[in-house]
């Protein structure tokens, strides 16, 4: 059992704040670092896995500093992102060197029973560079399986993955949480997230935007208010249609068009062409401004 | 030492394209030699001009940057590198892992290549061949160290390397007086000279004493060393793309 604690960390590249002020404990199971992209995650993994040093703060597990302590490679298993291997090896000699490098005492074993678990035996020994980018995921899966770790790191791991796959890799992961490891995964998929993890910690922009249990956080996704950009042949009678219709909460009047925000996203969405209709007024173009998950995640930071 | 890190970096070292410039590099190195053999008839005067100034001036260099930074600098570049530091290994058992077998692999290809062109040019009784080739040797190790250093502290190393073995040692050397001195070539010609004094023939000549070429040749190959450990004990690498 194993516990990654991070106390007001904070990550600068420059001028340019990676990370700014996290403080977060991550324990035994399976935790999703959620983010929209560029919001700080693989600079937080980075950080976890003693890649990259803290600007200010203490990144530590079992409360044992990571940066310039490759002793503590062997309770973490790390899985990064980039698809580089040992392209000229098969699978099997590419994980057996990753056992060797752990220095365990029996190599061969540690490795087939590593291949087992990502079900990659029946490929072993095929060159990676011929692998499909699921089957180099699962290799990497088994070079930090391979020596067991307490702790398990992963950088967008179902990136690339066929639905079959992830399913897989899903099922994996839960069952080293269950087994007691400490298992952090990156996604920037809130879906991926929802399937598989228990808790997940929230990261926009840097900052830490939420964290505790996915319904919870879900349920503050789904019930925030709706924007939606409207254009039409006369917006300011528009305005005043939707606003004394009241299926909405505030209109503003913007160079393009209008600006609206429902509490009610179902209401709304069903009486903008009757207020448009009734009021003899052609909508040219209504896109809803918040689908995209930066926005969700600036309602959460913005909370 | 680590064996499975040795065993990595020789296989990434020779299965990679560089083998085949390498042996592009020896095989033109061994076309030049013929040439000068068919023209001067062997004359060892003209052969000592193109083993020193062609072979060890300006190829063994450029072998030894390929070979330097072929140990490492492409595993920093796709982030491959990972799966190395990631691991309970002294970063410092890591370097020297790897310039061992860069050094053994450069050792070998520079010392052959130039003995067996300083046979084909001519010689007088193998003592080019021999002169030039510790020479070679001991060049190769510091070039291999000070390469490698290069590829551990930027991302562009082999443009930077090009700039010292062409532009620094290659250029600059032939009209600053003081730049001479500062350079690997000289150094380790330092020996090569010393080895043929008394030999009208072979002109074999160094900017420093035997001495200091050695102490020099030492100091450039621990200190390349050192600040390769220290550079990779905080090496940051991109854990994504």
């Amino acid at each position: 059992m194993s516990t990654i604690e991070l106390v007001g960390v904070s990550r600068w590249f420059g001028n340019v704040v990676a990370v700014n002020d996290v403080t977060m404990t991550i324990g035994p199971g399976v935790t999703g670092l959620l983010g929209p992209n560029g919001a700080g995650k693989s600079t937080l993994l980075g950080m976890m896995s003693g890649f990259l040093p803290p600007s200010s703060g203490t990144v530590t597990i079992d409360g044992i500093a990571v940066w310039r302590n490759p002793a503590m490679y062997k309770e973490i298993g790390l899985v990064p992102e980039a698809e580089a291997m040992f392209d000229s090896m098969t699978g099997e000699e590419f994980v057996l060197a990753n056992a060797r490098l752990h220095g365990l005492a029996d190599p061969h074993s540690a490795t087939v029973a590593a291949l087992e678990k990502v079900e990659m035996l029946e490929a072993k020994a095929r060159r990676i560079g011929t692998f499909s980018k699921g089957m180099k995921q699962r290799i990497k899966m088994a070079t930090a399986l391979v020596h067991e770790p307490k702790v398990l790191l992963l950088d967008e791991p179902f990136n690339g993955m066929d639905p079959r796959q992830r399913m897989h890799l899903l099922a994996l992961l839960q069952q080293l949480g269950t087994d007691g490891h400490t298992v952090l995964f990156s996604s920037h998929i809130l879906e991926e997230v929802e399937d598989i993890a228990g808790t997940i910690e929230v990261v926009v922009a840097g900052r830490q935007a939420a964290s505790g249990d996915f319904r919870s956080i879900r349920r503050l996704m789904t019930e925030r208010p709706h924007q939606y950009s409207l254009s039409s042949s006369d917006n300011r009678a528009l305005a005043a249609a939707i606003i004394s219709d009241g299926s909405a909460d505030a209109v503003s009047l913007t160079a393009q068009g209008l600006d609206v925000q429902a509490s009610d996203f179902g209401r709304f969405v069903h009486a903008l062409p009757r207020i448009a209709r009734d009021a003899q007024i052609s909508l040219f173009d209504v896109t809803p401004a918040d689908d995209s998950l930066e926005s969700v995640f600036a309602y959460l930071v913005a909370r | 030492m680590n064996a499975v890190v040795m065993r990595l970096a020789l296989q990434s070292l020779l299965g990679s394209r560089r083998v085949w410039i390498l042996v592009g590099l020896s095989a033109l190195l061994f076309a030049v030699a013929a040439l000068s053999r068919w023209g001067s008839g062997g004359a060892v005067d003209v052969s000592t001009g193109v083993i020193t100034n062609f072979g060890f001036g300006l190829l063994v260099p450029i072998m030894c940057l390929l070979i330097g930074t072929g140990v490492i600098a492409p595993e920093i570049e796709d982030g491959s590198i990972v799966y190395l530091l990631a691991k309970p290994v002294p970063r410092r058992t890591i370097v020297l892992s790897k310039l061992v077998v860069a050094v053994a692999v450069a050792v070998a290809f520079c010392v052959a290549s130039i003995m067996i062109a300083a046979e084909i040019a001519g010689d007088a009784d193998g003592k080019l061949a021999l002169s030039m080739g510790v020479a070679t040797a001991l060049a190769s190790v510091a070039y291999v160290a000070v390469f490698f250093m290069i590829a551990v502290l930027t991302r562009n190393s082999i443009i930077v390397g090009l700039l010292y073995a062409l532009l620094w040692e290659g250029v600059l050397a032939g009209y600053v007086p003081g730049v001479r001195a500062v350079s690997i070539r000289q150094w380790a010609l330092a020996p090569a000279e010393h080895m043929v004094e008394g030999n009208s023939s072979i002109a074999i000549t160094s900017e420093v004493g035997l001495a200091t070429g050695i102490i020099m040749l030492t100091l450039a190959t621990v200190g390349s060393v050192v600040v390769s450990i220290q550079r990779l004990k905080v090496l940051s690498v991109r854990v994504s793309d």
